[in-house]
C-alpha cells in the first residue's frame, strides 16, 4: 500500500491485525511522510529509529489482543517519556529527559502503540498559536497566500496529523488547546472530563483545569484513543473512578430524540459570518438526524475568559515555581543563589510565560487575592452553575469552536488580549470541567476549515462522541490541502 | 487598579525573575491591559457565592506510603544541571 499514512488509526489496526499491511510498513510510511515535512516544524525530537526497530519487533511478536498494536503515535511535548527530551518547547527543560513515563503516555505503549516523537506546543502549553514556543512556529498544512499558525497550544500535534505525519496523537487541553488547534486544521479532538485521564507525568500549566485528550482524523479514532488512555491513577488524586465505557465499541450514529442545547450567549462580539453560518449549518444537520434543539442560555458566558484569565495564571505561578535551576533543566548563573534563579527564570522562560507568571503573582498576592483570585473563583462556580442548569434540559451543547478560521504567523502575536480571544468558546468547558469535542464541519471562503464543538455532561463522552460521529457521517468532511510543503 | 513600575519590580521579585528597564515598561503596558481585561468581573454579583477551586467530585484519594523501585537517586540526578553525581550544587549560601 502505498499511502498507509493516509488511513485513519481505526483502519491502520485493523489492517495490521489482519496482516494486510505490516508494522514496519505503517511506520516506515509515516517516518518517510515526516522526514519530508520538517518545513511544517511539527517535531521537536523524533524517535524514528527507535520506532522502526520497535515495530520489526512488533511484526516478530504479534499481540492482536492490544488495542493500538503497531500504530505510530507522536505526542505533545508536554507528556514525560521516560528517556526521550520533554520539554515543553521550553528553553527552560531542552536537555531534560524524564527517568519516568506519564501515566498516559505509558498506557499507549501498554495497547502495542510505538512512539515516534515529541510534537511543537506552545510554550508550556501557554499560547492559541504555537508562536510562543522556543523551538519555532508550527506551520498549518492549510494555507492561503500567507503560512497560518496551526492553533496552540496542542499545534504541533493538530498539524501533525492533519498533514499524516503520525496516526494519531495525545493533547492537552486547559482553555482549549486541543479544541481550538483541531478546528484551525480540520482535525478532531477530545477534551475530556477534567478528571478522565491522569495528569500524572503531564508538564502541569494550572492544575484544575488540565487535562489530557485525543487528537485525531476522525471520532471513531478519538474514542478508541480515549478508552485506552482513561482510568483512575493512584498518583494522580483527582482522577476519577468512573467506570471507563469501550467508547469506539458503543459508538454510534442513530442519535434520534436526543436533546442538543443552542446557547445564545456563544454568539460573542467579533465572531465571524462564516462561523455563525457555519453553526446554523450543524443545527440544520442535528434537526435532519433526530435531535431536538432548545435554546439554552449561560448567562456567565462572557465572563468565562476574564475568570480564565485570573485563575490559570495563579495556578501556573505556582506551578511553575519549581523551574529553579537546580534539579532539572536550564541553569544561569548568578553570583548568590537568588541571583541564579532570578536569571535562571528570566532567560529561560519566554515572553507569554513571564506575562502570565506575572499576572498570576499579582491576583495572588497580598491585598489583592480577595479581588482577584477569590472573585474569579466564586464567579467559576457561577458559569459551572449555568451548565449544570441547562444539562437538566439538554444533553449536549451544541456551538462553534473558535470565533474565526487560522489566521496568519504574527498576526496575534503583539496583542495578548486579541489572542485570549481565540479561546472564548472553548474556556467555558474547562472552568466546568465539562468534556467538549471539536469536529471539521466546513469550510470558510478562502478555504480554511471550521469546526463545531459539542459540550456534555460529566463523564459522559458517550453521548458527546456519538453526537459528534453522527454529524460528521452526515456532514462528511474531506482534508482538501494539497502537499505544498514537499 | 492599575499595574506601576514599581509593581512590576515587586512581582518580578516575588516570582524570581530578573527585571530590568526595558522588561518592566513591556509589561507595565501588556499587564494593564490583562487587569483592565480580567476586571470585566467586576459587574458580577457574587455576594453569598462560595469560591469554585476544583470541579473533583470526589474526596480525593490516599495511596498507601511504601517504597517502590521509582525515583532512583542516580537518575533523578542525572537531570541536574550542576552535574555532580551526588549532590545537587548551588551557589553558596552560606559564608
Amino acid at each position: 500500500m502505498s499511502e498507509i499514512y493516509k488511513l485513519t488509526l481505526c483502519q491502520i489496526i485493523e489492517k495490521i491485525k489482519s496482516k494486510e499491511i505490516s508494522c514496519e510498513e505503517v511506520t516506515k510510511s509515516f517516518v518517510n511522510r515526516a522526514d519530508k515535512s520538517k518545513k511544517l516544524n511539527c517535531f521537536i525530537e523524533d524517535t524514528f529509529d527507535q520506532a522502526l526497530k520497535k515495530s520489526k519487533d512488533q511484526d516478530n511478536k504479534f499481540e492482536s489482543d492490544k488495542k493500538l498494536f503497531g500504530a505510530p503515535i507522536a505526542v505533545k511535548d508536554l507528556f514525560c517519556t521516560k528517556g526521550v527530551q520533554t520539554t515543553a518547547s521550553s528553553k527552560m527543560l531542552k536537555g531534560f529527559k524524564p527517568e519516568y513515563e506519564s501515566t498516559v503516555t505509558s498506557k499507549l505503549w501498554n495497547e502495542g502503540g510505538n512512539l515516534l516523537g515529541k510534537l511543537n506546543c506552545d510554550e508550556y502549553a501557554m499560547g492559541s498559536s504555537n508562536e510562543t514556543s522556543y523551538f519555532g512556529n508550527v506551520i498549518n498544512p492549510y494555507k492561503n497566500d500567507k503560512d497560518l499558525v496551526p492553533g496552540g497550544s496542542s499545534g504541533g500535534s493538530a498539524s501533525a496529523v492533519a498533514a499524516c505525519l503520525t496516526s494519531a496523537t495525545v493533547g492537552t487541553d486547559t482553555g482549549g488547546s486541543i479544541r481550538q488547534p483541531a478546528s484551525f486544521t480540520g482535525t478532531v479532538g477530545l477534551k475530556p472530563t477534567y478528571g478522565r485521564c491522569s495528569r500524572w507525568g503531564i508538564v502541569a500549566f494550572a492544575s484544575s483545569l488540565d487535562q489530557a485528550g485525543p487528537m485525531t482524523k476522525d471520532v471513531k479514532d478519538s474514542a478508541l484513543l480515549l478508552e485506552v488512555i482513561a482510568g483512575h491513577d493512584n498518583k494522580d488524586s483527582t482522577s476519577a473512578q468512573n467506570k471507563v465505557e469501550p467508547f469506539s465499541q458503543k459508538l454510534k450514529k442513530d442519535i434520534k430524540g436526543l436533546k442538543v442545547g443552542i446557547p445564545k450567549e456563544y454568539k460573542v462580539d467579533g465572531i465571524s459570518k462564516e462561523i455563525l453560518n457555519l453553526w446554523e449549518k450543524g443545527i440544520e444537520v442535528v434537526k435532519s438526524l433526530g435531535c431536538e434543539i432548545k435554546e439554552i442560555s449561560l448567562p456567565h458566558t462572557k465572563y468565562a475568559l476574564p475568570t480564565y484569565y485570573i485563575i490559570a495564571p495563579a495556578e501556573a505561578s505556582s506551578n511553575l515555581a519549581r523551574y529553579d535551576g537546580v534539579r532539572y533543566g536550564f541553569r544561569a548563573e548568578g553570583k548568590d543563589l537568588i541571583e541564579m534563579y532570578e536569571n535562571t527564570r528570566s532567560l529561560g522562560f519566554g515572553d507569554e510565560v513571564k506575562r502570565r507568571i506575572l499576572i498570576g503573582t499579582y491576583v495572588l498576592s497580598s491585598g489583592y487575592y480577595d479581588a482577584y483570585y477569590l472573585k474569579a473563583q466564586r464567579v467559576r462556580r457561577l458559569i459551572k452553575n449555568d451548565f449544570d442548569e441547562a444539562f437538566k434540559n439538554v444533553d449536549t451543547i451544541l456551538t462553534p469552536t473558535t470565533p474565526s478560521s487560522a489566521f496568519a504567523i504574527g498576526e496575534n502575536i503583539d496583542d495578548p488580549i486579541a489572542m485570549y480571544l481565540n479561546d472564548v468558546l472553548t474556556v467555558p468547558a474547562n472552568l466546568a470541567g465539562l468534556p467538549a469535542i471539536s469536529i471539521p464541519a466546513g469550510y470558510d471562503q478562502n478555504n480554511l476549515p471550521l469546526g463545531l464543538q459539542l459540550i456534555g455532561k460529566p463523564f459522559d463522552e458517550q453521548t458527546v462522541l456519538n453526537n459528534a460521529f453522527a454529524i460528521e457521517q452526515s456532514i462528511n468532511f474531506k482534508p482538501n490541502y494539497k502537499d505544498w510543503w514537499m | 487598579m492599575s499595574i506601576t513600575k514599581d509593581t512590576v519590580k515587586k512581582i518580578s521579585k516575588l516570582s524570581r525573575i530578573a527585571s530590568n528597564e526595558k522588561f518592566e515598561e513591556n509589561m507595565i503596558k501588556d499587564l494593564n491591559s490583562i487587569l483592565k481585561f480580567v476586571e470585566q468581573l467586576n459587574e458580577v454579583k457574587i455576594e453569598n457565592i462560595e469560591p469554585l477551586a476544583s470541579t473533583v467530585d470526589q474526596e480525593l484519594i490516599k495511596r498507601e506510603d511504601k517504597v517502590s523501585l521509582m525515583n532512583e537517586k542516580k537518575d533523578i540526578l542525572s537531570n541536574s544541571p550542576s552535574g555532580n553525581e551526588d549532590f545537587y550544587v548551588v551557589p553558596k549560601v552560606i559564608e
